[in-house]
């Protein structure tokens, strides 16, 4: 089951090498994202567009808040 | 959002998958980089005077004032310990310099804008509520800085934005 983290979390893992991916629409993505994050769009999200990412590296998801 | 792509990543086969539930809101409002065609550069937090004086509950006006006056600031703000925002000492306190306390001078609550507003809404607020300034502080209550006018419109000019 994914773990909830928080803000400070985040920075954590980031700064042991996980990678951040951002799952809203393209276009909120190119208006502004967390730093080296990635734009996989929940509804792109499968097999072949998560390829890139590295399984034997921890993967933060987000998207804008609470929804 | 962010829980199911968090569950369809581990029912690929991901297994240090985590989820970021408060997401980007969080991050732009704590005064964190955000990149992109509106990232940091159009936000408040990156413009703000980080400098802007600021003081202590039981500090004595008249001694505030002569800080004021040695660093050319016309106005205060009164923070904790860990710099959340607990009042403004603004120009008629200063004006007045009572034999009183920063606590009695302040004006309590002062509004304040995130480091992650964008530019142009602060700026139209301004001229709205006839500010000249804008304090900025994070999500959790700090200080970050003091958000001029000038600044903002110089910024907006500078950005083409």
């Amino acid at each position: 089951m994914p773990t909830s983290i928080d803000r400070g979390r985040v920075q954590q893992l980031v700064g042991e090498g996980a990678q951040l991916v951002e799952v809203l629409p393209r276009a909120e993505y190119e208006d502004e994202h967390l730093p080296d994050a990635v734009s996989i769009p929940l509804k792109e999200l499968d097999r072949e567009s998560s390829r890139h990412l590295e399984p034997a590296r921890p993967v933060i998801v987000y998207c804008y808040d609470y929804q | 959002m962010s829980p199911r792509a968090a569950a369809r990543l581990e029912s690929i086969g991901f297994e240090q998958v985590y989820d970021y539930v408060a997401g980007k809101a969080d991050w732009g409002s704590a005064g964190l980089p955000l990149e992109g065609a509106n990232g940091s550069e159009t936000r408040a937090g990156a413009h703000v005077r980080a400098d802007v004086p600021t003081c202590r509950l039981d500090d004595r006006l008249h001694v505030v004032c002569e800080q004021l006056d040695e660093s050319g600031w016309d106005t205060c703000f009164v923070v904790d310990k860990r710099r959340v925002v607990l009042g403004r000492i603004g120009r008629r306190a200063i004006r007045g310099r009572e034999d009183v306390t920063a606590e009695e001078a302040m004006t309590p609550g002062p509004s304040t804008i995130r480091p992650s507003a964008r530019l142009r809404e602060a700026v139209e607020r301004m001229h709205r509520q006839n500010l000249t300034n804008l304090p900025v502080t994070t999500s959790d209550g700090r200080l970050a800085g003091l958000l001029t006018l000038h600044d903002a419109e110089e910024a907006l000019r500078h950005i083409g934005a």
